[in-house]
């Protein structure tokens, strides 16, 4: 008996608990009490800045929007369990968020293999997820439930493509791609679409695979056939030992990259061989549009004095994808938020103007950001999707609205509003412009370090 | 033709330093008729230590000087000296007369327990190596095709060491007792020679040699990792296998021209068969020449 009734105190307290979880989990959906949303992210572990950065910026949202009065007279909370950036501990924090919290919506996660194994419970339960920056195009195939409030992987190739054209004025592109990583291969593909398709010519196509360490039989390849730029859209590791035996093999025209170059081991590796390269990027502390640096400036007084990265900024404008839908749809239903986050349109998001397309990825805008002196990255411009025009025009000059496509940025001269831009002079290769350096004023280090959120 | 001769001097460093590790493969085959797979690790090691010794314990990285570069390769040197022979005498001792299966298994076992004990304790992300006061982009022309001179220290120091590890087992007291001990070792024992000694001297002499092979992998290509001695590993077994196991000029050899098949083939062909065509030569060696291009064939031994 001794030995008993602990065992059934025990029993009882958690019964007792039990019943307590769900009677506040019952209330949520009531008209009353707040409305929970559920933020799955990993708060501990190898990438803990990942979760912690983002549920920053999804926090700092929030409270925002219950300043604002909330969603139909009610306000939010969000509720986050920790995955300890592990897949199989993502799909059961969503599980247990859509069935003891009763989340009306799900945000997360950053990397797309966890949100890949969140999705199926999210599209299950009919509950909205938004993922903030997991770019694999695979997420959102999980269902008519999965959003994203980022570009996906292979429209980084379009901006490299847009950018190698139109700004740097190149005509002749090598490409070095990964062909054990579809990330690399997809964003290869699109390159070579939107490249050829502006007129430019791939003249040389060689392959490693990630793990390599000797590039040396490519390139010399590469500079055989005399491109002016070269495009490497691998991980930050291959990329930096690529770009030093670049420089060996006398290959002295500019890289081109997507995101996963963003890690401060990019530098540590590639060092000086790297400079005068570009890449591009979801976002950048150095972009002086008026709403990056509000942006900047009220999430420093939030967290003392901390500089937003681009998860952040990202999980703030997932954060505010979801609650525009949910002021639009009629009731805050599964169903009815997700209709409504379906006709996202040009919503003004931080990191650019956000458009939902028919497979619920966000049509947005990208940044390209020059490898500076010592690893420190520069803004150098922003590219907008295919046909898509910037909303804000004190933002920026804008160039001739019936061109299809328009990059606007600071390595090619602004033109005055209104006005077609005169075609400049190709600068040398790997030179920049005056106007480029002098619109450069704050300069930033690369995302703290860990594993790429798509490795 | 420049383009060819750039591609057979790239090919020539990388041979090189596979033919530096297969040394160390070969010796102790020879000596033990086991395939050390623990060996690659070693020369992970090697590296490992090589970066801890220059940017962690020391600030040797941020003002590399030959001299520097030199302490740093000594340090390496002996702390994989220290773990070859602690895996000869814990691993592999207790096992010497079971059957050889056994000791392979351990070996494989001893591979794995470096690579992943060393993203225990190093962790998984690459690190940039800077010992050395040269980097690879200093290179001078000859021909029209660049040399640096990394590539010219690493086959220097592969010729040297080759050199030495000749004298020292043809023209030596130590060496001549490893060849007995190769030949028969119940008949060196009777002869009075140390057998323990011996393997244990030469699984020492193969680890330092790794060392220095990953100082010099890890000067030319500069990321060091856990998991770096897998592929290096594996590809200077199968050029071990190509110059005839067991025989020292044989490595070098089958070094130089693994090396050679890879750089070509990545140029000519593709990138995407290079691995698959150096253990296409294990397989073809293995059927048509077992004994290897210089190997001599078992039948002599006996």
């Amino acid at each position: 008996m001794r030995r008993i009734l602990p065992s059934l105190l025990a029993l009882a307290a958690l019964a007792a608990c039990k019943k307590q979880d769900q009677g506040s989990g019952m209330m949520s959906p009531d008209a009353t009490g707040p409305i929970v949303i559920g933020e799955v992210g990993s708060m501990t572990g190898t990438e803990a800045t990942f979760g912690l950065s983002s549920a920053n910026g999804i926090q700092l949202a929030i409270d925002e929007f219950n300043a604002k009065g909330g969603v139909k007279g009610r306000q939010l909370q969000v509720k986050v369990l920790d995955d300890q950036g592990r897949p199989e501990e993502a799909a059961t924090a969503a599980t247990r968020l859509i069935a003891s919290e009763h989340v009306v919506a799900l945000l997360g996660e950053v990397a797309s293999t966890r949100s890949m194994f969140m999705a199926p419970k999210a599209q299950q339960a009919k509950v909205p997820m938004v993922t903030p920056s997991s770019t694999n195009p695979a997420v959102t195939e999980k269902g008519d439930y999965i959003f994203r409030a980022c570009f996906i992987d292979p429209f980084q190739g379009y901006v490299g493509a847009t950018f190698a054209h139109d700004n740097l004025k190149v005509k002749k592109v090598a490409i070095l791609k990964d062909v054990r990583n579809d990330y690399s291969v997809g964003l290869a593909k699109n390159f070579i679409e939107a490249f050829t398709k502006a007129g430019g010519q791939i003249v040389a196509q060689e392959s490693y695979s990630n793990g390599d360490v000797d590039f040396k039989a490519q390139l010399t390849n590469i500079k055989a056939a005399a491109p002016q730029a070269l495009y490497v859209p691998g991980y930050y590791t291959d990329v930096g030992l690529i770009a030093r035996q670049a420089r060996e093999a006398g290959i002295t025209v500019p890289l081109l990259g997507g995101d996963g170059w963003d890690s401060e081991k990019l530098y540590e590796i590639g060092g000086a061989a790297l400079e005068g390269s570009y890449f591009s990027n979801h976002y950048s502390v150095d972009d002086l549009s008026p709403r990056i640096q509000e942006f900047v400036v009220k999430f420093k007084k939030a967290y003392g004095g901390q500089v937003p990265d681009s998860l952040a900024a990202q999980a703030y404008d997932a954060a505010g994808m979801l609650y525009d839908a949910m002021k639009r749809a009629n009731d805050i239903s599964g169903p009815a938020v997700r209709d409504a986050l379906a006709q996202t349109k040009d919503y003004r998001g931080v990191t650019g103007d956000i458009t939902m397309d028919d497979k619920r990825n966000a049509t947005k805008p990208a940044v390209v950001l020059r490898v500076g002196k010592g690893g420190k990255y520069e803004f150098s411009g922003r590219i907008q999707p295919e046909g898509m025009k910037e909303s804000n025009p004190a933002e920026a000059p804008r160039a001739n609205p019936d061109q299809p496509k328009k990059t606007e940025g600071n390595t090619a001269p602004n033109p005055a509003p209104g006005t077609t831009p005169t075609p400049t002079p190709a600068p040398a290769p790997g030179a920049t412009t005056s106007a480029q350096n002098a619109a450069t004023t704050g300069q930033r280090q690369g995302v703290p370090a860990g594993e790429h959120p798509k490795k | 033709m420049i383009h060819f001769l750039q591609h057979v001097v790239h090919g020539v460093s990388l041979g090189s330093i596979y033919a530096l590790i297969a040394l160390g493969y070969t010796m102790v085959y020879g000596v033990l008729k086991l395939i050390n797979f623990a060996h690659g690790d070693v020369f992970m090691l090697g590296s490992m230590m090589g970066w801890y010794a220059s940017s962690r314990w020391t600030q040797e990285a941020a003002h590399p000087s030959w001299l520097g570069a030199i302490a740093v390769t000594l340090v390496s040197m002996a702390i994989c000296g220290t773990t070859g022979f602690l895996i000869e005498r814990f691993g592999y001792r207790p096992l010497r007369d079971s059957p050889k299966l056994n000791s392979l298994i351990t070996a494989i076992g001893f591979s794995f327990l470096l690579e992943y004990g060393g993203q225990f304790v190093f962790g998984p992300n690459p690190r940039a190596f800077g010992a050395l006061p040269i980097s690879s982009s200093d290179q001078f022309p000859v021909l029209g095709v660049s040399i640096s001179y990394i590539d010219v220290l690493c086959v220097g120091v592969s010729v040297v060491l080759m050199v030495v590890l000749h004298r020292i087992i043809f023209h030596s007291r130590t060496g001549t007792a490893m060849r007995a001990v190769s030949w028969n070792p119940s008949v060196a024992a009777l002869m009075g020679i140390n057998i323990d000694r011996i393997i244990s001297f030469t699984f020492v002499l193969g680890s330092v040699l790794a060392a220095v092979a990953g100082i010099l992998f890890a000067s030319a290509y500069r990321k060091v990792d856990p998991l770096m001695g897998l592929m290096p590993g594996l590809k200077a077994f199968v050029a071990a296998v190509l110059g005839g196991i067991g025989n020292v000029q044989g490595a070098m050899l089958g070094g130089l021209i693994l090396g050679l098949a890879e750089q070509l083939v990545a140029s000519y062909v593709s990138s995407q068969w290079k691995d698959a065509i150096a253990f296409s030569i294990l397989i073809l060696i293995l059927l048509i020449k077992p004994s290897g291009l210089l190997g001599k064939g078992a039948a002599e031994k006996v």
